[in-house]
């Protein structure tokens, strides 16, 4: 009995955490991204597990206080963990998060993360638009962290890629 | 305390390199750079406060990570001399960039092996930041070395200037008492390799290096490391304990 208690604690805290918005890509959720590697109860305190995404990603912080928020509205008890191994990739976007991410308009990783192809930029990046394979990298680097940016040379639209790291 | 040493050392070259990049924000030549050089350092800079706060937790003395970066004078600073070199002109920076990187790339490599989990954790993250990083300055010195007379120039006075500096990249320092952390030696075959692959596109070459400087993990620092912390501290030491 008292285990199913936990069980049913950890499932409503599971839901409640696993809603919030990455807050820079609001798109999709942490649990979208895999970044929220699980909640569980520890007595009455729901411990929610983070993997931060980049070792500089300004957003950590405000995530892992979104999530906190989001417990404590659920009505628990909440506290962080940070996890730092094993260390997030981009493997573990869902595949809902990576649906999300292109009616969003970012196109996802194509690669899996830690592909050689990827580390040197000879990734084929698909367009959102139009479907073409002919697109080309505009910067190595994009408003956030996360995403570089392309250009559909068929279609000619501009859009952001994911980073597959 | 082998270990907590080690990590410091790591934690400086991290902080002082991402401090100095973070120099260029709202300076760089284009706007790609204008995101690229500040990216790169919140990358190091990440690196840094997560070792920095192992290092806090190894030392057991209640410190903070804010308080070992902000609260320690330059002579108790032990980043390699390459890393608090200054910016000078665009060429000398992604130089600088591209030399750390073909370092810390095979490093955390090896790293992410290590017994230490901590270790292990930061090693996954920084080793695919770190071939970002390769990459990104890696196609700046072929750009530059193999661009106009002027680029090229400005280019080979970078190598000039900054080669002195990377035989101690692989002094191994405190991390010889620490198993947890791979040798730095052990990095100089891989680290020669990427070297000679982009100064061959480059059209650049590696001088020989009669006396290369060192003593930064010593705490013996250039002119330059004194102004950079002063800046970078500031508010810190007005403000002790102040958060943000
Ligand atoms: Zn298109």
């Amino acid at each position: 009995m008292v285990a199913e208690v936990a069980d049913i604690c950890a499932a409503r805290a599971w839901e409640a955490a696993a809603a919030v918005p990455d807050p820079e890509v609001p798109c999709v959720t942490v649990a979208d991204l895999g970044i929220l590697r699980g909640v569980e109860m520890d007595g009455d305190v729901a411990v929610a597990k983070v993997t931060p995404t980049y070792s500089g990603c300004p957003a950590t912080l405000a995530i892992e206080m979104a999530i906190e928020v989001a417990l404590r509205e659920a009505g628990f008890d909440a506290r962080i963990e940070r996890v730092l191994s094993p260390a997030w990739t981009t493997d573990w976007i869902t595949e809902e998060g990576r649906e999300k991410l292109r009616a969003y308009g970012i196109a996802p990783p194509e690669e899996p993360s830690g592909s050689v192809r990827a580390l040197f930029g000879e990734t084929t990046v698909t367009c959102l638009r139009c479907g073409s394979r002919e697109t080309e990298k505009l910067s190595e680097f994009g408003s956030t962290a996360c995403k570089a940016q392309y250009r559909c040379t068929a279609c000619l639209e501009p859009f952001d890629y994911f980073k597959c790291l | 305390m082998a270990l907590m040493d080690a990590v410091l050392e790591l934690a400086d070259d991290h902080l002082v390199l991402g401090h100095r990049l973070s120099e260029w924000c709202g300076h760089a030549p284009m706007l790609e750079e204008d995101l690229a050089l500040p990216n790169m350092a919140l990358d190091l800079i990440g690196t840094a406060r997560t070792l920095y706060d192992y290092a806090a937790k190894l030392e057991g003395q209640g410190r903070s990570e804010d308080d070992i970066a902000y609260l320690r004078g330059e002579r108790e600073y032990r980043n390699c001399l390459l890393v608090e070199r200054p910016n000078e002109d665009f060429a000398h920076t992604v130089l600088r960039q591209f030399f750390f990187a073909a370092f810390m790339h095979p490093y955390w490599h090896a790293a992410q092996d290590s017994d230490d989990e901590v270790i292990r954790g930061v090693a996954g993250k920084a080793v695919k930041e770190m071939a970002y990083h390769i990459r990104h300055a890696g196609e700046w010195v072929i750009r530059l070395g193999d661009g106009t007379e002027e680029s090229a120039q400005r280019m080979r006075d970078a190598v000039e200037a900054l080669s002195i500096y990377t035989a101690e990249l692989f002094e191994e320092g405190a991390a010889e008492g620490a198993p947890a952390l791979p040798s730095r030696a052990a990095q100089r075959e891989a680290w020669d390799a990427t070297i000679a692959h982009v100064f061959a596109e480059a059209q650049l070459e590696m001088p020989e290096v009669p006396f290369p400087q060192t003593g930064g993990r010593k705490g013996l620092h250039g002119e330059g490391l004194g102004h950079m912390l002063a800046e970078m501290q500031s508010v810190y030491r007005a403000h002790p304990g102040a958060t943000w």
